[in-house]
């Protein structure tokens, strides 16, 4: 059986995968009950299940966990909490699903560019999918929160 | 609504009315609040739950603020008399009460739910809701580890396992073994509007007359089948014990699914418990009561245990109700001095409704494919006094001597058809108010001078019109090419709000929408962010439709199954979108629906003010666009 090491939010685990082939998603939401990270397509392409790895956001829905080994991972419940309260002061959702994808993406943009531009934002999140129309709410938030206002 | 007063004076309301994503728990909190003197932390909305809460129908119509909401009100009233001098909760921009833990990544959605013993259902079916299982070989996915049961009945298939992977593999698994046989086979929308009836009246006003007319002007708009396409797929969860059947689920009807699950498996509604858990953007009819069904259908097999079914993206794609296919044949006669003198407005398309809790036998997909099927009711359209299906909208809000609207019923075989947030109105309101445009410009008239002329009669929509006019500076527009401003109005369902919009676009190498400008009458506000959130997600989304979407299939199912196929609008192409609520005091009225047709209409009016070209079929695609510029020989 092989062993995985990984870092989740700063803790190591350990993992007897049976099947190296399984997603990271898989063992985010089962295995260590970590819920933020959402299902959204299994597919890669709507980024609701975007983690931090060695900060940079990436899809979990279909990163093996193989491809995680030794790395370190960061989901929506180990971001600072001055990005979530960035969002909550904006109210940017409508039903919040897709949050968990963008507030992680968002942490991914500001580790490489801590005063991002509105344009720099859009960039960064255009691979993000929110069908309830909450993108300008969205994008004021990762404002807020790099503390730039918003043009 | 029934309010439950806790000692410490704080209160719990119980509501049958459900979270969709619209803030609704929280708006009907603050009413609570309003009515009772009290602070947002004393009082708690319950979710739904069909052993506690009132029967409240559906959260549909954008009815839940106008409907419950004077119910709570009411409710309030009768416990209590608003203590004298309490300060006024309603008109606050209140922060949603679910949003933080949504964002905090908690356990708070139905995707989230983990029972003890809870195992993991897959449920296989054919594309087309009266497909087959031709063939399938089970005995190789039963032996994987984990997997605990794998059934077939009729043409249903399912998986049971002890963990979502193992239960992914199964699939995996009996993949290749699998071979689904056609239903009856599908037709093109052509071929279905083709074959449908000479139609029923709708409403009519006056009558044709034929003196005095110079010309008739005529035109035909089309509106694809749109996906609900949320972000998560359905997820349900259910558990038989002891002959009852208890399920979790993100149903916006949670009595009447459990009305038709008690149809379904021949057992009394008495027996059946639904509990509502949040799920991803609702916007209508979507998979919820079907999966609900999956979940149960999986469940019986192992008494005493619950079972979680999600479904994939592809199903969620392919096998949900959709939002149906719409022709609109709109005609004019005109007066030599260009007044409409009789307005004739034809709506072919599916029903609009195929919800459950209304017919003899359930509308739930897997009881029409199980070995002993129920016969699957027909999807209707609601009559027009409760707000209609293909024809909402269809009658004109402006001042006209006379019309006449009629509607075809469209019953081909095609794919599932039900309802989709606002219904009949976008491709009604986008059609109408396209043709508006078109007379304005065969009569060298104004967009705007046009509908204040035929709209004095209704204080509040001129208000909404002139508002968002003044505020895109509609009068100060100056041409230049490639970019054009187009304008829109509606009142949502002739009952509901006013809204009006005026889109600016950029048409180049493809149409992009820089900017919606959105005036908004929705009588008494109780939550303003609420409120601009609605009309400012509804018009992005609109615009995703307008733009991009339109569901793909053949006659052997829906083929656009994945993002890929069916792409929605991204960050770079979303508008900037101002939202102006007009202050009243009038009775509160929903926002949820108001501004998707009015958005898509405008958007469409845009691109003929940008480039000189009329598209009448959605989405305004590059192609549509420039094959419409070929055709004016531009």
């Amino acid at each position: 059986m092989p062993r995985i090491e990984l870092t989740v939010n700063g803790r190591a685990c350990l993992f007897e995968a049976d099947d190296d082939k399984t997603p990271l998603l898989d063992l985010l939401r089962e295995d260590l009950r970590l819920t933020g990270t959402r299902y959204g397509c299994g597919d890669g392409a709507c980024g609701a299940c975007a983690v931090l790895v060695d900060g940079v956001a990436q899809s979990s829905c279909n990163l093996p966990l193989w491809a995680a080994a030794g790395k370190d991972v960061t989901t929506v419940e180990g971001l600072d909490p001055r990005l979530h309260e960035a969002f909550v002061a904006e109210q940017a959702a409508q039903c919040a699903y897709c949050s968990s994808g963008m507030l992680v993406a968002a942490a991914g943009l500001l580790r490489r560019t801590p005063r991002p531009t509105a344009g720099d934002v859009v960039a960064a999140l255009d691979e993000h999918l929110c069908r309830c129309g909450a993108h300008p709410r969205i994008v004021r938030a990762v404002l807020r929160a790099a503390g730039v206002a918003a043009a | 609504m029934r309010l439950e007063f806790a000692a410490d004076g704080s209160v719990r309301v119980h509501t049958g009315k459900v979270e969709l994503g619209q803030g609704i728990r929280t708006a009907l909190a603050q009413i609570a609040a309003d009515e009772l003197g009290l602070a947002p932390e004393q009082v708690r909305v319950l979710a739904a739950d069909t052993a506690t809460s009132p029967d409240e129908g559906i959260t549909s119509g954008s009815l839940s603020v106008q409907d419950g909401g004077s119910a709570l009100r009411r409710a309030c009233a009768e416990a209590r008399p608003r203590p004298a001098g309490a300060p006024r909760q309603t008109g606050r921009s209140w922060p949603r009460n679910d949003l933080a833990a949504k964002f905090a990544g908690d356990a708070v959605f139905i995707h989230d739910l983990v029972l003890d013993g809870l195992l993991h259902g897959r449920v296989l079916r054919p594309p087309q809701s009266d497909g087959r299982l031709v063939e399938a070989d089970l005995g190789a996915a039963r032996t994987l580890p984990g997997v605990q049961r794998v059934l077939r009945d009729g043409a249903l298939l399912g998986v049971i396992a002890t963990s979502s992977r193992a239960a992914d593999r199964a699939v995996e698994r009996l993949a290749p073994s699998l071979r689904w046989g056609d239903g009856t086979p599908w037709v093109d929308d052509a071929a279905a509007v083709a074959a449908a009836g000479p139609g029923v009246v709708v409403d009519e006003r006056g009558s044709r007359a034929a003196d005095g007319l110079v010309r008739t002007l005529s035109a035909r708009y089309r509106k694809p089948w749109i996906a609900h396409a949320s972000i998560a797929p359905s997820c349900a969860l259910a558990r038989w014990q002891g002959g009852q059947l208890e399920v979790w689920s993100h149903s916006q009807g949670i009595f009447h699914l459990r009305r038709d699950l008690a149809l379904a498996f021949g057992i009394d509604a008495a027996a059946v418990r639904v509990r509502h858990v949040d799920g991803a953007g609702c916007y209508g009819h979507n998979g919820a009561d079907d999966v609900a069904f999956d979940a149960a259908w999986l469940a019986r097999e192992v008494p005493g245990q619950p079972v979680r079914v999600l479904w994939s993206r592809a199903d969620e794609m392919s096998r949900t109700p959709l939002g149906p296919a719409m022709t609109v044949r709109l005609e004019a006669d005109l007066a030599g001095d260009g007044t409409v003198r009789h307005w004739r407005h034809d709506v072919w398309s599916p029903g609009h409704s195929r919800r459950p809790g209304r017919s003899a036998t359930p509308a739930l997909l897997g009881s029409w494919q199980t070995a002993q099927p129920q016969p699957a009711p027909a999807s209707i359209n609601m009559p027009i006094a409760s707000g209609g299906g293909a024809e909402r909208n269809a009658i004109p809000g402006y001042a006209l001597p006379a019309w006449r609207i009629v509607r075809h019923d469209v019953t081909a075989p095609q794919p599932r058809s039900s309802a989709l947030r606002a219904l009949g109105a976008v491709a009604n309101v986008f059609a109408a108010e396209s043709f508006v445009d078109e007379i304005v410009q065969a009569t060298g008239d104004e967009p705007l001078a046009w509908r204040r002329r035929h709209l004095a009669h209704d204080l509040r929509a001129l208000a909404v019109l002139e508002r968002a006019a003044a505020q895109a500076g509609w009068a100060q527009r100056v041409k230049v090419d490639g970019v054009g401003q187009g304008l829109a109005f509606a009142r949502y369902k002739h009952s509901g709000a006013w809204c009006a919009v005026v889109a600016e676009v950029e048409a180049a190498a493809q149409l992009r929408v820089r900017r919606l400008t959105i005036a908004v009458d929705v009588g008494l506000v109780v939550n303003p962010d609420g409120v601009i959130a609605q009309i400012e997600g509804g018009a992005i989304q609109a615009t995703s439709w307008a733009l991009k979407e339109a569901v793909t299939f053949d006659a052997h199912g829906v083929t656009s199954a994945d993002w890929d196929a069916y792409p929605i609008l991204r960050f770079s192409e979303v508008p900037a979108v101002d939202v102006w609520l007009l202050p009243s005091d009038q009775p509160s009225l929903g926002a949820g629906e108001a501004s998707l047709g009015p958005t898509v209409a405008a958007i469409a009016n845009a691109l003929f003010d940008a480039l000189g070209v009329r598209v009448r079929d959605l989405p305004l695609t590059p192609d549509r666009i420039v094959a419409a510029m070929d055709a004016a020989g531009a």
